[in-house]
This record gives C-alpha cells, structure tokens and sequence, in this order.
C-alpha cells in the first residue's frame, strides 16, 4: 500500500508538469485555433532560464523564480507580436508548420547557448526528504504539486475577477464578437501568449530540481501533454489539467506493475494507448467545452 | 466640406472580399440625432457596409468619417472608442459568459453604473443577469447584444438586421427600444434592415442598396410611397408591374 502511495504521488507530480504544458496548449487553442506544437520547448526554455538565473543571482532561488516568470512573460508576448501576429488570417495548418518550425529553432538556440550536458541548480529544497510513518516523499515532487495547485488557484482567479481574464474569455469564445465590442483584440492575444509562456516558464522551474535543464527536455514532454490535452477534451484548462494528471498516474503505475511483468517498456507508451482509448469511447475527451469551459 | 451637423459620412466606399467586390461605390451620410436606414436583400452588400465603417473590412478605395475625423482604416478598437457601437448580425454574444459579463464586456473602461441603463431597457437580462448567454432565447440574445452596445455610450449605434428570425412581437418591441434609445440616449442610429416595413416606420432617412450601390436613396416617407420600394419591398403588388424593378428598366441610376 505503500509503495501505490508513493507512486500515486510521484504520478500525481508528473501528471502536474504534463497538466500544465496541456493548459498551454488549450489556452492558445482556444484563442487561436492553432495548437503551439513549442509549448514543450517552452518549458526547456524556462529551465534554462531557471538556471542561468539562479547563477547570475548566486543561486538565490525566488529571485530566479520572479526572474524566469517575467522572462518568459516577455518571450511569449514577443513571439506573438514578431512571428504569429503576421501569420493572423493564414490557415490554422500552415500557423501550425510554424509553431513546429519554432520549436526545433528553440532547441537549437538552447543547444547554442547552454550546450547539450543536462544543468541543474540549487533550490532551497533539492535533496529535502519528508519522512512521514513509513515512507519517505521527495520534497520536489511535493513543491511541483503545489506549485500547480497554486497556479491553478490563481488562474482560476485571474479568469473569474480579472477584466483581462474577461476579454481573454471574450475573445477565446467569439472573435468577431470581441471586435465589436472594442476589445483590442491582437493585444489581448499577445497576452494570451504571454501567459501561455509563463505557465510553461513555471512547468520548466519546477522541473529543473528533477530533471536537470537540457535541449531535448521539452520534445516528449510536449507530445505527452498533448495527449493530455486531448484526453481532457481540449477545451477546458481544468480538463488539461485533469488529462495530465491522469496519463501522469497511468505511466508511473505501469512503469512499476506492468513493465516488469512484461519485460517491456509499456510505460514510455502507455500515454497514447490511454489517447486511443479515450478516443474510441469519448472522441470528446473526457470534459467537454460546452458543458465547463475556462477559456 | 462637412455640415456641422453631419455626424457619420461615408464617401464613395469600394470594399472586396479577395478578388469580390461587395461594395462598389457606395456613400450615406447620417446626421446627427437621425434614424438613417439601410435595406436591401441578401447579399446587396449591407453587412459589408457597416463592417468597413467598423474597422473590421479595410475600403480598397473611399472613405469615412466620423464627427469630422477622418476614420478610414483605424483599428475596430479606437473606432469603438470614438463613439461608434455596432450590433453585429445574428446576435454574437459570448456564449459561455453569464448576461452580465456579457454586458461589462462591453463597458469601455468598466463603468457598472451603466448596466442600470441597460437593464431599465431590458429588465429581462437583469432577470438572466447570471445566466450564460448562450442559454438566452433569440431574442433575449438580440436584446443582449443592443445592450452591450448601450454599454459603450456611444454616439452612433450600427444595428444590422436587428429582426431578423424574430417573432412579430418581438420585431415591434426592439423597433420601439431602438426608437426610444435614439431620443433618450441621443444616440444617432443607422440601421441595416430586410424587413423594410419596420425599418421605414422607424427611421427618418433610407438608401436602398443592391449589388454593392446605392440605387435609391430618399426620406422615409417618400420610400415608403415608392411603387417600387412597395412592391419589392414591402410586398404590395399592383397590377401591371411586376418583373422588373422600375428604376432598372428606366435605368435611372446610370
Ligand atoms: N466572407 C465572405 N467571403 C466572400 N464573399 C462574401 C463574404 N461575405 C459576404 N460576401 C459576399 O459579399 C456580398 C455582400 O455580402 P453582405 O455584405 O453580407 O450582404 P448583406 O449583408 O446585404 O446580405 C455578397 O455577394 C456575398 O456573397
Ligand atoms: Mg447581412
């Protein structure tokens, strides 16, 4: 019982960073009908600026937090503004070809700058234990759950109460509408962008501590959380959230039951078996958009 | 060049659709405090119209003005914020935002005073103030819709075909808001309509446009008494001259 514990929790961490590279996902769907086939390499991003931060700063670690948030903040409202703003009125598909054009350009800068050995840094909490009755929990992995729980609450807030998170819904549900109504709508969507990248720059700070920053780090990341997306009916950022989780728990419980059994890496995969599954019996994902929709 | 009274005064206006043309040439003007109509069927190139005075379509050629300023090409937002409301077709609202969002949404720097405004004209959206849009009946969505413009204080309203696919009663009820509004509020109106028998009872001034030009353009009353705009428009026959519109046969517009 123990041992489930401990892998419910680790699944539950992994499922987290999935949750929230898939959040980004819906969140520039649902604004643009373009899926951002960067938002992992987003992540690997925001790692990396974890890290060089954390060595400007001599490892101060929340000021490298704040630092790596504004950063990718800037990033995403710039890619925007230079790249996709010019792409608005193209179809969906070529704004698409783009979007996975800008992800090996991101690889190869990153592998440019920081090279192609896996970096880590110091975090206030990196090797911490909790020794709790009987079995030990990595303090990480427990920062990374409540990092997303944090982030959703604020999220959830943002959208709620805030007249920006107003128009972004606005503009999300109705184009057309938005621009009648005189909402500016290319500056709400850089936004959009801005947040998106944000979301993915804390997905990349709480992934630092258990996976090191590298240029690779975003590539399957990206591909699962996808899977993850679709999975929670790609409408919905709980529905993101909920399919990260879910293939997040699914790979950690067959890596440790079936793999073993089998003598076979079911696990690497068992993210797109859980995709074809769900698709078979729900095409809609799990959550669908016109029953809850945050954006 | 303009009379000081002139509020909205679109020149000559050529619009395309990639290589088709949906508005060839056409110029009205609005004064201000005025009900100024605009009919034609479908496809006469009405909803263009109102989307190139909106910002939203870019003219190939012409130009418009807006209080005197010339507001050709300006992005939708800084025409909105000019004073120019637009009731788009077919009542796009934000479905999955409750009415009252709906309506902040459309309240240029988050004034909730107006919303007692909107909701004297609409009691039933304060009703459904919680409610999604996207569960309001037609109507009720027409209603939100002219409320949300409301919402902006604006000095023109736009309305495009405001009846369409609603109930007699219903056609008659926004005809009155609509009327009540431009008194009350002081807010000049121009109103794109098929349904030609309401838009001449409530409007002052009238351009009939088809095919992208204006064909026909005179007061409401004239219009009104027109053989022409009574039998294609208002569905008044006479004996004797049916098939072809008048002014095509005599060919009075070239
Ligand atoms: N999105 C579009 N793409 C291409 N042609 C269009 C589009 N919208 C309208 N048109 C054409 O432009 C003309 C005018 O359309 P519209 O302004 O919508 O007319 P109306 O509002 O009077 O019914 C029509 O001939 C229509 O076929
Ligand atoms: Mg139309």
């Amino acid at each position: 019982m123990d041992t489930f514990i401990q892998l419910f929790l680790s699944g539950i961490s992994a499922g987290c960073v999935y949750g929230l590279v898939a959040m980004g996902f819906v969140l520039i769907y649902k604004s643009t009908e373009v899926v951002n086939f960067s938002q992992g390499d987003l992540v690997m991003l925001g790692a990396f600026f974890a890290v060089t931060f954390s060595q400007w700063l001599n490892g101060n670690y929340w000021l490298a937090v704040v630092f790596t948030v504004m950063a990718m903040a800037c990033l995403g409202y710039g890619v925007e503004r230079i790249l996709f703003r010019r792409l608005m009125g193209e179809p969906p598909f070529s704004v698409l070809m783009v979007t996975i054009g800008l992800g090996f350009v991101l690889r190869a800068v990153a592998g440019m700058i920081w090279g192609h050995d896996p970096q880590s840094m110091s975090t206030p909490y990196s090797d911490a234990r909790l020794a709790w009755g009987d079995f030990l929990l990595p303090v990480r992995d427990l920062v990374v759950i409540f990092g997303t729980l944090i982030l959703s609450v604020i999220l959830f807030i943002f959208f709620k109460s805030s007249r920006i998170g107003l128009t972004m819904q606005a503009v999300s549900q109705n184009q057309f509408a938005a621009y009648c109504v005189g909402i500016p709508v290319k500056r709400v969507l850089a936004l959009t962008w801005a947040l998106s990248a944000t979301i993915a720059g804390v997905a990349g700070i709480l992934l630092v501590p258990i996976k090191s920053a590298y240029p690779q780090l975003g590539l399957l990341l990206g591909i699962k959380a996808f899977a993850a997306a679709i999975v929670g009916g790609f409408g919905s950022l709980p529905g993101a959230l909920m399919g990260g989780l879910l293939i997040g728990v699914l790979e950690e419980m067959t890596k440790f039951y079936i793999d073993p059994v089998l003598e076979f890496g079911v696990s690497e995969f068992s993210a797109y078996i859980l995709l074809l599954v769900i698709l078979l019996i729900r095409p809609q994902g799990l959550i669908t958009s016109m029953q809850r929709k945050k954006v | 060049m303009l009379e000081s009274s002139t509020l909205l005064s679109v020149q000559n206006i050529e619009t395309y659709y990639g290589p088709v043309s949906a508005v060839c040439g056409v110029s009205l003007v609005v004064e201000q405090g005025a009900i100024v109509t605009v009919l034609g069927a479908n496809g006469a190139g009405k909803t263009t119209v109102l989307k190139t005075i909106a910002g939203l379509m870019f003219p190939a050629k012409g130009m418009v003005h807006f209080e005197g300023e010339n507001i050709t090409g300006i992005e939708p937002d800084k025409i909105v914020r000019l004073g120019i409301a637009h009731v788009p077709e077919g009542r796009e609202v934000f479905p999955l935002l409750s009415t009252e969002e709906n309506l902040r949404l459309g309240s240029l720097n988050n004034q909730l005073s107006r919303l007692d405004v909107v909701y004297e004209y609409f009691p039933i959206l304060q009703k459904h103030r919680k409610l999604s849009a996207g569960f309001l009946s037609g109507g009720q969505q027409q209603m939100l819709a002219i409320g949300r413009a409301l919402m902006q204080t604006p000095r023109l309203i736009m309305f495009d075909e405001p009846s369409l696919g609603l109930s007699p009663k219903l056609v008659h009820e926004i005809s009155e808001i609509i009327t009540r509004i431009n008194t009350e509020q002081s807010v000049s109106i121009l109103l794109v309509e098929q349904n030609a028998k309401m838009a001449l009872q409530v409007a002052q001034y009238g351009y009939i446009l088809e095919q992208g030009r204006v064909v026909m353009e005179n007061t409401c009353e004239r219009l009104s008494a027109s053989t022409d705009v009574k039998e294609f428009y208002l569905g008044m026959k006479e004996a004797g001259v049916r098939g072809q519109r008048r002014w095509k046969r005599r060919k009075t517009w070239r």
